[in-house]
């Protein structure tokens, strides 16, 4: 039975320099890189070195602690560097790209006939097994659970997010694919969620339960849809994978090979030119951006302003994100800032005057507005957080580092993405995001 | 203000740490911060942060208690004046107010903002904006005459036993201000109550103009005899309803006017500063606790016979749930939460009020209780939401 469920609590942030429809290729990126740090908890045994040819499939490194998990490369070329940073942490492995691309053989597949050992070895060697990550605590999934059943975000309706149906609609035939290679991993459904803007892209999808959510962000985050379609218990495992992923993995079924193309959007109110770009996975930041920032102090941002990573423009794009957002950097100060009107500023509260405007787009910067405190304001994290949790004693309870206090208040349940708006309405400017993942992590420590 | 940003540029390196004047940060960090936006960046999570802050959200809050504290100082000269029977203008009786006034509200922020400064450059953290609220209540909610010095003590006292012990803005248990009209009514009962305390002068006059008392209306009430009190449709003594809507009768500085007090609310529940569970509930209980004395009342017994709205305007009862209940940090902290702690405070300052006759005013001891009680509440809501998480392990098992 596909549900729809309409979500009151959250905050749609309108900022300026959405994307408009418009497709176009990349400059050319000569260098490509996977970045271990894109995957919380992992530590990578790495199989190349530098100089080594590899083709696009061709393993890179491993989990160690799971090798069967292995990272390949997206494209075909010569590894140009391993670079470490403290304490030899390695933070990037760097393919220097060839003009043609070669690709491994991981075999053209009938998908029905498949068995669900049968999918999960292509995808572990082909390195596609990466797409998938887990819920509790938002990291690879393990080969060796069984999921209750695998959730696709549809829509993503963070600030200046991607539209997926523009994305997929290129797409729709390898994205079936992909479902169906998915669906014989669970016994469990595959919830493909929606939300009521989505268009026709998936009417055509079989194979799924759709779910229709209507509200403002975070719905589109797998934990929100997850509380409130089957909500997770201690013991259970969801997985999840993005819906462009879901192509890569229909391609690696229906081709045998591990085509890493992905479009991705290019947002911000530093952007000339707002558009999405054809590209691949792990594509300097520059081959994206190039001519098309604005002069200034900016912050690149690989994902969205709520959750992506601060990259330099020199980096490369991170493994999950199909978003790169340009915004003004805020290191001035402001005289009289907190008592001004600031009429350019967003806030959800009324102590400002943008409640006034709700179709005003904002360009917003990077200044914290104000200094940290302690807890302060309550029930301001409620407002944001659409699920059936108390999110400040979770904090509470992850600060206090107390394990069974985190348990029984649904740490299994959410990850950073679902806290990221407390990390913007919060008043007294804590960074939640980052309580929530080192809560997790302790979790993953102290229960393995 | 380029030329203040460069006076503060060229202060800082002598106050940072490795600085001469280090002691000095926090103090210096202050300033800076009222003057400036701070320019710090988002470092880690998101990218983007909402305008508000503690000092705009504070700020509101002192907004919203100013015309309480206006019309305080009106009351305490028209007050005053009534006492030696004068009649002043309406400027005239301003002004007195308003001078006798400043010095309770200088003495309060001096001795608290030092206090707070001090403990911020102890502790290495940046000084907190509670105060700025808290040094606005404390004037507000004290008798005219209390001399300087006991609010001074009381003021140190709330800012250090009632919150910095506990770890500052955030932490405490109680609401400062009221920990600090508590200590002075424990510490100093003879200058907290009775009938002359509530007038400016009146406990140095030799002779009162005829008629007048002094006393609140909270105290007639407890006092009456039978006979004094045969009907309330004209309201409480010389007071009609709408003197006690108004504000015009003896009691605490600001908490006299419901008037004033309820353009307080509307400020805060628009901005949505203070939480309207909270507000809404306290006014809810002391209603429905006044309407069960009602029904009950012996016929002896005036003060329960009251009725129960005139339990909302008089005494401390609106400032207290709009200014007082409504503090975020010694409040319930869940959503239930707030209806039980808001309604039961409600409740109990009636109780105190009409059943204990120690105490005229049972709102600063029901409020005080209460936050005692918010972190049981809040278990116990948060034991419901633990509670329902394992059957769903349960059900499913």
């Amino acid at each position: 039975m596909s549900k729809t469920i309409k979500l009151n609590k959250g905050l749609n942030i309108n900022l300026q320099g959405k994307p408009v429809e418009q497709l176009v290729d990349s400059g050319i990126s000569t260098t490509y890189a996977i970045k271990p740090t894109d995957f919380p908890g992992l530590i990578p045994k790495i199989v190349v070195k530098p100089g080594f040819e590899v083709k696009a499939g061709s393993v890179l490194f491993f989990d160690k602690y799971n090798p069967e998990i292995k990272f390949t490369s997206p494209v075909s070329g010569k590894i140009k560097e391993i670079e470490r940073g403290e304490r030899r942490k390695v933070l990037r492995v760097i393919i220097e790209t060839t003009s043609e691309i070669q690709y491994e053989d991981f075999g053209k597949k009938e998908i029905n006939s498949l068995k669900a050992d049968d999918v999960k070895k292509t995808l572990l060697d082909s390195g596609t097994w990466t797409f998938i990550r887990k819920r509790p605590y938002a990291i690879i999934a393990n080969p060796e659970e069984k999921p209750k059943s695998i959730f696709i975000s549809g829509f993503d309706n963070a600030p200046l997010a991607p539209n997926y149906d523009f994305i997929i609609k290129e797409n729709a035939k390898e994205f079936q694919a992909g479902i169906d290679a998915i669906s014989k991993l669970t016994d469990g459904k595959v919830h493909l969620n929606i939300s009521d803007k989505t268009g026709s892209v998936y009417s055509n999808i079989t194979g799924v339960e759709k779910n229709t959510f209507i509200g403002k962000h975070p719905s589109s985050t797998v934990g929100v849809q997850i509380n409130h379609i089957a909500p997770l218990n201690k013991g259970e495992v969801i997985w999840y994978i993005n819906p462009q992923d879901i192509v890569i993995i229909g391609r690696l079924f229906t081709e045998g090979k591990y085509d890493a193309r992905k479009i991705v959007a290019l947002t911000g109110s530093e952007v000339n030119e707002a558009k999405y770009y054809n590209t691949r996975i792990g594509a300097s930041i520059n081959s994206i951006t190039e001519n098309n920032v604005k002069e200034g102090n900016n912050r690149y941002i690989s994902g969205n302003v709520l959750t992506g990573t601060k990259v330099d423009k020199n980096d490369y794009l991170s493994f999950y994100d199909s978003q790169i957002t340009i915004i003004p950097e805020g290191d001035y100060y402001e005289f009289f800032g907190w008592i001004s009107p600031r009429l350019n500023k967003f806030s959800m509260s009324r102590l400002y005057f943008s409640w006034l405007m709700p179709n005003k787009k904002y360009t917003l910067d990077t200044n914290i507005n104000g200094g940290e405190r302690a807890f302060v304001v309550s029930e301001q994290y409620e407002k944001v957080v659409p699920m059936d949790i108390y999110p400040v004693e979770l904090l509470k309870a992850c600060l206090a580092e107390d394990i069974d206090k985190m348990e029984q208040l649904g740490i299994y349940e959410v990850a950073e993405e679902e806290f990221a708006l407390c990390d913007f309405v919060c008043t007294s400017k804590i960074e939640t995001q980052d309580i929530i993942r080192k809560g997790i992590n302790l979790m993953i420590k102290e229960l393995s | 203000m380029k030329a203040l940003r460069k006076l503060l540029d060229n202060i800082k390196p002598h106050v940072e740490k490795g600085g001469k004047f280090h002691y000095l940060y926090s103090g210096f960090d202050a300033v800076e911060t009222l003057f400036f936006v701070p320019n710090t960046v988002a470092k880690k999570g998101a990218h983007i942060r909402d305008a508000i802050d503690l000092k705009r959200t504070m700020f509101i809050v002192v907004i919203a208690l100013i015309p309480a504290l206006l019309f305080g100082m009106w009351n305490i000269g028209h007050q005053h004046f009534l006492s030696i029977g004068e009649t002043e203008t309406f400027m005239g009786t301003f002004l007195f107010g308003l001078l006798k006034m400043l010095p309770l509200i200088i003495v309060s922020y001096g001795v608290g903002l030092g206090l707070e400064i001090l403990f911020a450059q102890n502790r290495g953290h940046e000084v907190n904006e509670g105060f700025f609220v808290s040094g606005m209540l404390i004037p507000l909610i004290v008798p005219i005459d209390t001399p300087l010095w006991m609010v001074g003590i009381a003021v140190a006292f709330a800012v250090i036993i009632g919150k910095e012990v506990f770890g500052g803005t955030g932490m405490n248990i109680w609401n400062p201000a009221l920990l600090a009209r508590a200590f002075l009514f424990f510490a100093y009962p003879s200058d907290m109550s009775g009938d002359k305390v509530w007038v400016e002068g009146m406990s140095h006059l030799d002779k009162v103009a005829d008629g007048f008392s002094g006393a609140t209306p909270l105290a007639v009430m407890a006092a009456e005899a039978g006979d004094k009190v045969s009907t309330f449709a004209n309201g409480i003594g010389n007071w009609s309803v709408i003197d006690l809507v108004i504000g015009s009768y003896p009691g605490s500085i600001g908490e006299t006017s419901v008037i004033a007090i309820g353009i307080g609310a509307l400020i805060l529940l628009f901005t949505g500063i203070a939480s309207w569970k909270v507000m809404f509930s306290v006014f809810a209980g002391g209603l429905g606790m006044g309407l069960l004395f009602n029904v009950v009342a012996p016929e002896s017994n005036i003060f329960m016979q009251m009725p129960a709205y005139y339990h909302l305007l008089i005494g401390g009862f609106a400032f207290g749930a709009v200014f007082m209940a409504t503090d975020p940090v010694s409040a319930a902290q869940t959503s239930k939460g707030k209806y039980i702690y808001g309604f039961l405070i409600g409740v109990i300052a009636v109780l105190i009020r009409v059943v204990n006759p120690a105490y005229p005013e049972g709102m600063m001891l029901s409020i005080l209780l209460l936050n005692t009680f918010a972190p049981l509440i809040d278990f116990y809501v948060i034991q419901g939401n633990i509670k329902k998480r394992l059957k769903r392990v349960k059900v499913t098992a």
